[in-house]
């Protein structure tokens, strides 16, 4: 089995941008990475780059004009796109190529520049990742269809909205000292339950805010890290993608997300580790209520238990989740979040070691993409 | 999302969003609603015939929306119910404004209603609704 690892990372800060056009953004990530790797931007042979919807700016075929802002023509591009999970998709892509033999050093990144789209057009962008003739055209929305999955939840489980309203406390807390996130300021479990409804029962609080934001890492085989004297690899161990139904209705369950079952069954398999083993989970809470899914699905605990394992704070002392605030507090540029989640794994697993898993997901789950990550591959 | 409503899409819906008609798989039994050209089970073994819906089902799930997306903002606040159809499969579709309050299993019909309409020109859109049986 060849090896792949992360050689370099770089984001812009998360937030509303207005002054920033979606090219300076992945001009900015794609620089910090190349600068942070600490190679030339001449070694990179391909760049794989995700991002959702040409809808927010007008702008589609993204990837070739990265390319060429930053210099790297005549490299091939491709813009990745399996909607919110469009970025992790971008870095297995870039995975899968490394492995194949064909190149040695690759950029994978993402982007998104939602606020340039104003009002109810977001929303009705978002839900582009839906099935737009049998959800969209009835007016439901993203923060609609996870409603519905929380409703489901609760009847089910017996999970709470104080458990739900935890998670973005828990999220909020952690950004604090995230120099890059979009909100750097604590909130109680009363603020969450004492803002507006967007889709009962899901409050503004629950809910992940529209962000622009660009992330990118490169990536080398083994070879390469060797080559270029790489200090501090950290290494791809594992990788899954599945799909699922794109409607909530024609899946046999409200309450689970076949394709995180699926893609995390095959990531755990291939790096032969267990949920146990995981240090860090970055997991995708695009709204609260997917956060408790996610622990659910990966394995950290039973189905249903997921609000109690969040009310019990063991999403900090069984298992680091979201340890720098999650997409409801750092932001989610939809088709950025899911190398902005490999970054956070990166930087975790530099300072401190150990392995760490990022979910990342596209709608309703419809996509799912897992990447687990350590220090070592050896181990 | 174009701000004028598809013709062409609303056309080619129109027998579905009127009248509820889906299909069925001969082979496996299974119903679908929306309507598939393969039963995903039995792909191409599979034997699909078109069926009329009851329209008759429960509520399986439901949202109040607030924030609603282009074409629904004068709407608001309205319901989304995903429901279990008495034939088996779930359908989303809104609920009319129940009197009493909604809940996980209450019993709904399928009602015929205008769904959205564009601004002073372009089409109206009709199709079903869903609402609580008293």
């Amino acid at each position: 089995m060849k090896h792949v690892a992360v050689i370099g990372v770089g984001q812009t800060k998360f937030g509303e941008l207005w002054e920033r056009s979606l090219r300076s953004i992945s001009l900015e990530a794609g620089i910090r990475a190349i600068e942070d790797a600490g190679i030339e931007g001449r070694e990179i042979q391909a760049l794989y780059i995700g991002n959702m919807s040409g809808m927010f700016t007008g702008q589609e075929h993204l990837s070739a004009l990265a390319a060429d802002m930053s210099g790297l023509n005549p490299i091939p591009t491709v813009r990745c796109e399996v909607a919110c999970a469009s970025a992790a998709a971008a870095f297995r892509q870039a995975y899968l190529s490394l492995l194949s033999g064909q190149y040695d050093i690759i950029m994978a990144a993402g982007a998104e520049k939602m606020t340039d789209l104003m009002g109810s057009g977001v929303l009705t962008t978002l839900m582009g990742a839906g099935d737009q003739e049998w959800e969209g055209s009835f007016g439901v929305t993203f923060a609609g269809l996870y409603a519905l999955m929380a409703r489901r939840h609760m009847h089910e489980y017996g999970t709470t909205q104080e458990q739900m309203a935890l998670v973005s406390v828990n999220n909020h807390k952690n950004a604090v000292n995230n120099e890059y996130a979009q909100f750097r300021f604590p909130i109680s479990v009363d603020d969450v339950l004492n803002s507006p409804i967007i889709a009962s029962p899901l409050h503004l609080l629950d809910c992940s805010p529209i962000t622009d934001g660009a992330a990118a890492v490169i990536m080398a085989t083994e070879d390469a890290v060797k080559k270029l004297k790489i200090e501090n690899p950290v290494w791809i161990l594992g990788s899954g993608q599945a799909s699922g139904q794109l409607a909530l209705h024609d899946r046999e369950s409200l309450t689970k997300i076949d394709s995180t079952i699926v893609a995390a069954k095959q990531a755990y398999e291939q790096s032969n580790l267990k949920p146990d083993d995981i240090n860090y989970a970055e997991v995708h809470d695009c709204f609260s209520i997917n956060e408790i899914l996610a622990i659910e699905d990966l394995g950290f605990c039973k189905k249903g238990e997921g609000g109690k394992f969040v009310e019990d704070d063991k999403i900090n002392t069984e298992i680091k989740i979201n340890s720098t605030g999650g997409l409801k507090a750092i932001g989610h540029p939809v088709g950025a979040t899911g190398i902005r989640q490999i970054i956070d794994i990166v930087r975790n697993i530099r300072d401190r070691g150990g392995i760490g898993l990022a979910q990342n997901i596209g709608g309703s789950g419809a996509t799912c993409v897992v990447n687990i990550l350590g220090d070592n591959y050896a181990k | 999302m174009p701000n004028k409503s598809s013709i062409p899409l609303s056309w080619r819906l129109n027998k579905s969003i009127y009248r509820l008609v889906g299909n069925k798989c001969k082979r496996c039994g299974t119903f679908f609603f929306p309507s598939r050209d393969i039963c995903p089970k039995c792909r191409r073994k599979g034997d699909i015939e078109e069926v009329v819906f009851s329209g008759e089902g429960e509520v399986y799930s439901y949202t109040m929306i607030n924030v609603a997306p282009k074409g629904f903002e004068q709407q608001t606040p309205y319901l989304i119910g995903i429901i279990k159809l008495k034939e088996g499969p779930l359908i989303t579709g809104q609920i009319v404004r129940p009197n009493n309050n909604i809940e996980i299993g209450k019993k709904v019909y399928a009602v015929f209603r205008k769904l959205t309409e564009d601004s002073k020109s372009g089409i109206i859109k009709y199709g079903f609704k869903f609402k609580i049986k008293d």
